[in-house]
């Protein structure tokens, strides 16, 4: 009921009030109706005539955003540079004896604050208010920019020393830009200078211009920022006269954008100091002052720009003024990068070096990836997670020290102000209580004790209150990796007492959840609209079918497939009462479909869970039919084939297909429920014993071996004979290795086969098999008879001293027990040397997982930054970003994986249900 | 086709309306039609739907499942092929270079039958010409080789000494090849030869030069699969041995997907990405649905040529600087754009995930406009 009252919600007003200062948001508060442009189409405006004026005020100011509509990038021009500067920086000094920054310094207060209580004096605004101000410094002598050099380089060869011209001739420049223009647009910028070079070197105008004849030098960068004409050194200086010269046109040649990057902006004479908002300094515990990375490095080019033009004017010999210019461009290099080759990064001294511009950007934990890509929320919590399978599938168990801090804001309205005022009552320490009220002028206060009758006596429409989490209200539950989209579903919250984060064991599955000690995330939405499209997308029964297969991959698990195993299976006879009292404690209290007899069937139990006019038919996990008719099991079982998850569940399937996805998670609910009480019920347990042979068993399983062996034997000795052949392109020892694999994993099945044969199958351990809650008849045979071939790569383990696996065996000898074959069963348990060949294919697989998370993780993050902007459109067609067409129909027939049943329609079904 | 399936044509896809003419009785045809078209119509995507982030999804989370460097060993005489995690990277970094290229060549009736498939796939192996030599020879006194070939062995090649002498000279340029009797008589083309060294080298090289068969072809293995017979081979050539009339052009088939590029063109690519995926999926026991993995394949083949899901690759083609950047070498993108003076008209996802902006895709695809009803004042 309170989802209504807030149609209108507060969409992080703070912010937008603040924007506004910035001059990047307009609030329209007079003329809301104004179309701002660059807004087309995009801005939300209230559709209905507002109630009261006091509404439709706060409407207005939360709604309308201004939008981004495209970044232009480009090289600053050092008359750029000066134009958006506040400040010119002049002298090193940070601050003054009293602490104060120093005018004309690097923490200049015309460069933005970054002290509370200080105002800044460019835009008059206090600490986050301002976001910063760029200054700049005029350096003494011109140098060269690390990020540019490439380029500059090619710009140098590809140009007349003389008069500036690129070194083609008048009459093919279009048509080799034409060319250009081609390869740019196939391959890239990179490609195009290199065909730059190619066709003046195919030209061959290397040596001479051809419009003013000029004899031309090769020119060669000396790393990492000089350029070296034959044996002379290039200054900056001279690298930038010759680029001033190169006309427009010839720039685009290169594929410069001369309105936005001129060759010669590339030799830096001013420099832009960044505002000190991007590197703020801290204050330690002792009051001393810690200042960023930047603003060291920026001291140095500073003070060392200082000295050179001290040094210049005072008119200093050659050499001093040289050194002093090769070590300001050291550190103007790395205050852009101190990760250049050739060049020792610039340190700390603690030794460790300093973090200058593309090391804040770059890789994961740069700027790009790490804040810019990745967001960090509020309303969120995190704790270990524990099951309950009483609580609904798309439910999440909340404990009530969470819930007090996780909010939802309620907008005040004539209507719920009375219930709001009693949360406010209760305040931050009484659940269900509230810890924030936020004023229409955004304005958040805080409630406590002394402030709670003051909050209630003001409140009034318009005003927002943050109340506590309570049950129902709709939570994003996340567990990393976050693989797939059913890694993050909506779920509701329920409040509980504890101190964990409970959820229904049934969608472990789509998480990969257990509960040895994993920890989840939850997130709160905030707004209406995140609310509404969390019900609707991301909900737990919207998500039942995985959009990989098009199968259930929420289903029954464990006890809850067992449970109904034994149910349908074993149990034919139940009195009546006791199928109610079953029926009562997994919520069904509607026992009309169960059959009015003194003793009913397990069937007609679970059946009652089924819609009445349910029809099935299907096969069990032993390939038995199944049939349901009109709600009724007349024919079979239920097991993991019917109730399961993760790919099969067809029963589940089928209900999904005729009654929706909210009726399927209600009924997988019951089913869950219904499995766990009949096990209550009838108790199950797992003992030792279950995997018990009888003794005519253990004698076959002996007999079975003592074959294998001799028949590995016969294999060597033919082998050692030489009557074995080779198979085509395999070699005898290869050949001889595979038939006795084959051998060895022969004898594993037959072993198998009597393990199945003679295991006692009414025993838990047994049934927990047959019904496919857990384990398998190989993990079977491995704890009842033997483990059997320890296989590495394919092959048995040869791996070890020479010639043989361990020490005690002798050199050449190829017997199974020699190389890897484990005869022991897990119960008998295993001996020393067969525990080590468990222990290395044990190793191996764990190597394995290791090296392959992190392959398979940028797999598929290339593969996620490659497609995701593709989208269907409303032509159906699928297109990337820019409209470019993928596709023509998505899949080929334009359906949706997730709505289909393995990716198909099930022609066969309708023909036969329809009559 | 059925009359009252042809009033669906067009408007369900033709697989299905096959399906429902082969498996369905002509009497209840219109009703399972129009059933069948109704819930064809319920399981279309919607516009707006993130089809390809849910493929790479689809495809991604298997990844973590699949297991690194199997071999296939399927049966007993086959051979050795890259599968698991490291074919996927390699299909979908549309490499030009794939660790294990391998063919499966059709013949033509009557060579499927069987009779002398040994010789018909020994001719197509690439074969040294150290494999017909008797002996090799070093005659210190002239500074030479004498070879000394083995006739029964080339003679059931189809060889002759003259076809030998002619594929050593095309394969040692640094030396005279002359026939004396039957033997072949290699020289040093330099006049100083400086010791016995340069002459084992010069040996090793020559044993090792190709005089027969197919380049690349490094290995052969008849096999018979479903009634007839085909050859499996290591190494592949698929231009060459199209070439050859002994074989079934049709069904014939590589893993080397950058070949059958050159040879048969993107569709042909694209159905090989396809095929070569699935081989793995199919291998690896997953479910993985044919449409994600199409879409992939539909990224890598749509500019014409195969594009791997690389920096190099797709990444590389698309508009937006800023998504380019969040992937790798962000600076690298962001100076080139600066030289061009590049737009980024932010119409893809990331970007507007960096300015805390509507995505537009999904629910943030749809735009609103309304007229406003101006307040009676």
């Amino acid at each position: 009921m309170a989802k209504d009252d807030t149609e209108e919600t507060a969409e992080e007003p703070i912010v937008a009030v603040k924007a506004d200062k910035k001059g990047t948001l307009q609030m329209p508060e007079s003329a809301p109706k104004e179309v701002i442009p660059g807004l087309e189409g995009l801005e939300t405006v209230k559709t209905e005539p507002a109630a009261k004026q006091d509404f439709s005020q706060i409407a207005f100011q939360q709604s309308i955003h201004k939008q981004v509509d495209s970044i232009v990038f480009g090289v600053l021009s050092p008359k750029f540079i000066k134009k958006m500067a506040s400040a010119k920086i002049v002298t090193p000094e940070l601050y003054d004896s009293e602490g104060y920054p120093v005018d004309g310094g690097l923490m200049d207060l015309r460069l933005g604050v970054i002290d509370p209580g200080l105002r800044c004096k460019t835009c008059g605004s206090r600490l986050k208010e301002c976001i910063g101000h760029f200054g700049y410094i005029e350096l003494a002598r011109p140098i060269v920019h690390l990020k540019f050099i490439r380029v500059i380089l090619t710009v140098l060869r590809g140009t007349c020393k003389e008069c500036g011209r690129i070194l083609i001739p008048k009459e093919k420049i279009a048509k080799s830009k034409e060319l250009l223009d081609r390869i740019d647009k196939e391959e890239g910028l990179d490609s195009r200078r290199k065909a730059v070079h190619a066709i003046i070197e195919k030209l061959k105008t290397t040596a001479k211009c051809p419009h003013c004849n000029a004899k031309q030098e090769k020119i060669v960068i000396e790393k990492p920022t000089s350029f070296m004409e034959g044996e002379r050194r290039l200054s900056p200086i001279e690298v930038r006269t010759r680029l001033e010269k190169v006309p427009d046109e010839d720039c685009e040649i290169f594929g410069l954008n001369t309105k936005s990057a001129r060759p010669e902006w590339m030799i830096l004479t001013v420099l832009a100091i960044p505002p000190v908002t991007m590197r703020p300094s801290i204050t330690l515990e002792t009051g001393e002052r810690s200042e960023d990375d930047l603003t060291h490095k920026l001291g140095d080019v500073v003070r060392i720009n200082q000295r050179l033009f001290e040094n210049i004017n005072a008119g200093a010999p050659e050499i001093i003024i040289e050194d002093l210019w090769d070590l300001l461009q050291y550190h103007v290099t790395t205050f852009f990068d101190n990760e250049v080759e050739q060049l020792p990064p610039a340190r700390h001294r603690s030794g460790q070096p300093l973090k200058t511009l593309t090391e804040r950007i770059k890789s994961k934990e740069g700027r790009i990836r790490h804040n810019l890509a990745g967001k960090r929320t509020n309303f969120c919590a995190r704790t270990v997670i524990s099951p309950d399978p009483r609580i609904s599938i798309n439910e999440v168990g909340v404990p009530k020290i969470m819930a007090m801090k996780l909010t939802i804001p309620e907008v005040v309205q004539p209507w719920n102000t009375e219930y709001l005022k009693k949360f406010i009552q209760r305040g931050p320490h009484i659940y269900p209580g509230a810890n924030y009220v936020i004023r229409p002028d955004g304005r958040k206060k805080r409630i406590t004790d002394e402030t709670k009758e003051a909050a209630i006596e003001e409140l009034q429409p318009g005003y927002v209150v943050e109340r506590h989490l309570m049950d129902g209200d709709i939570a994003i539950f996340n567990r990393q990796p976050s693989l797939h989209r059913m890694s993050m579903m909506c779920h509701r919250v329920k409040v509980l007492p504890g101190r964990t984060l409970r959820l229904n064991p049934a969608v472990c599955a789509p998480y990969n959840a257990d509960f040895d000690g994993d920890e989840m995330n939850l997130h709160i939405p905030q707004t209406e609209e995140s609310r509404a499209e969390a019900e609707i997308l991301m909900d737990v029964q919207t998500q039942i079918i995985s959009p990989r297969y098009g199968l259930s991959i929420i289903g029954c698990i464990q006890d809850a497939i067992s449970g109904n195993y034994l149910l349908t299976k074993n149990i034919t006879k139940m009195p009546r009462h006791q199928a109610i009292s079953l029926l009562i404690s997994i919520g069904v209290t509607e026992f009309s479909r169960l059959p009015n007899k003194e003793e009913v069937s397990g069937n007609e139990v679970f059946a009652t869970l089924l819609p009445e006019d349910f029809n099935f038919v299907g096969e069990t996990k032993a390939h038995e039919p199944i049939v349901i008719k009109n709600g009724k099991i007349t024919q079979g079982y239920m097991d993991e084939v019917t109730l399961g998850g993760e790919g099969s569940g067809f029963l589940l399937r089928n209900i999904h297909q005729r009654y929706g996805s909210q009726a399927t998670i209600d009924i997988l609910h019951k089913m869950f429920k219904l499995g766990a009480e009949v096990l209550m019920m009838t108790g199950f347990s797992s003992v030792i014993s279950d995997t018990d042979l009888p003794q005519i068993a253990k004698e076959q399983v002996t007999t079975i071996l003592d074959e294998a062996e001799a028949e590995v034997n016969a294999l060597v000795a033919s082998f050692n004979s030489g009557n074995i052949d080779a198979f085509p392109g395999r070699s005898r020892k290869e050949t001889l290795e595979l038939k006795i694999l084959e051998v060895l994993n022969r004898t594993r099945n037959k072993a198998g086969a009597v393990v199945k044969e003679n295991l006692n199958k009414s025993t838990d351990t047994a049934i927990m098999v047959a019904s496919g809650a857990r384990g398998n008849n190989l993990q079977l045979a491995q704890m009842a008879a033997l483990v059997g071939q320890q296989a590495l790569r394919g092959q048995r383990i040869h791996n070890g001293f020479r010639g043989r696996t361990l020490s005690c065996f002798k050199p050449g000898d190829l017997s199974p027990e020699a190389h890897g074959f484990i005869r022991s069963s897990f119960k008998k348990g295993l001996s020393p040397v067969e525990f080590f060949y468990g222990s290395i294919t044990g190793r191996d697989s764990l190597m394995d997982t290791a090296l392959r998370t992190p392959k398979s993780g940028y797999l598929y993050r290339r593969l996620a930054n490659a497609m995701q902007d593709l989208k269907v459109e409303y032509d159906n067609t699928v297109r990337d970003a820019t409209g470019k067409i993928v596709q023509f129909m998505y899949g080929e027939d334009g359906l949706d994986v997730s709505r289909t049943e393995n990716g198909k329609i099930d022609v066969q079904r309708i023909i036969d249900t329809t009559e | 086709m059925h009359k009252e399936l042809e009033e669906y044509k067009g408007k369900l896809p033709d697989k299905l309306l096959e399906e429902i003419e082969e498996k369905c009785p002509a009497g209840k045809l219109k009703k399972v039609v129009a059933k069948v078209y109704e819930e064809y119509e319920q399981a279309r995507v919607d516009p707006g739907e993130a089809v390809g982030l849910v493929a790479a999804e689809s495809i991604g989370e298997p990844g973590t499942q699949m297991t690194l460097n199997t071999f296939h060993f399927a049966g007993v005489a086959e051979m050795n092929v890259t599968m698991g995690l490291p074919r996927i990277i390699e299909i979908l970094d549309g490499r030009k270079e794939i660790s294990t290229p391998m063919m499966e060549i059709y013949l033509k009736k009557p060579y499927n039958q069987g009779d002398g498939i040994k010789d018909v796939a020994e001719a197509i192996r690439q074969t040294p010409a150290g494999e017909f030599v008797e002996e090799f020879s070093i005659n210190v006194v002239d500074m030479q080789i004498d070879v000394r070939l083995n006739k029964e062995r080339m003679k059931t090649a189809g060889l002759t000494t003259a076809i030998v002498t002619k594929q050593l000279e095309k394969g040692l340029r640094d030396a005279n090849v002359k026939v004396k009797d039957d033997d072949i008589i290699l020289k040093l083309k330099s006049k100083d030869v400086k010791g016995l060294n340069e002459l084992y080298a010069l040996r090793e090289k020559a044993k090792g030069v190709y005089v027969k068969g197919i380049k690349g072809i490094t290995q052969v293995l008849p096999v018979k699969r479903k009634g007839e017979f085909i050859i499996i081979t290591a190494g592949s050539n698929l231009e060459k041995v199209l070439e050859l009339d002994f074989v079934d052009t049709e069904r014939t088939t590589t893993n080397d997907i950058n070949e059958i590029l050159n040879v048969l063109g993107v569709e042909a690519a694209r159905t090989s990405i396809l095929n070569e995926i699935d081989k793995v999926t199919e291998a690896q026991g997953l479910n993985i649905d044919h449409r994600h993995i199409m879409l992939v394949a539909d990224t890598m083949c749509a500019s014409g040529c195969v594009k791997g899901i690389t920096r190099y690759g797709v990444v590389s083609e698309k508009s937006s600087v800023l998504a380019r950047a969040s992937f790798e070498t962000p600076i690298k993108h962001i100076v080139d754009a600066a030289l061009v003076g590049e737009v980024d008209y932010l119409n893809s996802v990331v970007e507007n995930v960096m300015l805390n902006q509507y995505v537009p895709i999904g629910t943030g695809l749809p735009g609103l406009v309304t007229r406003q009803i101006k307040k009676k004042e």
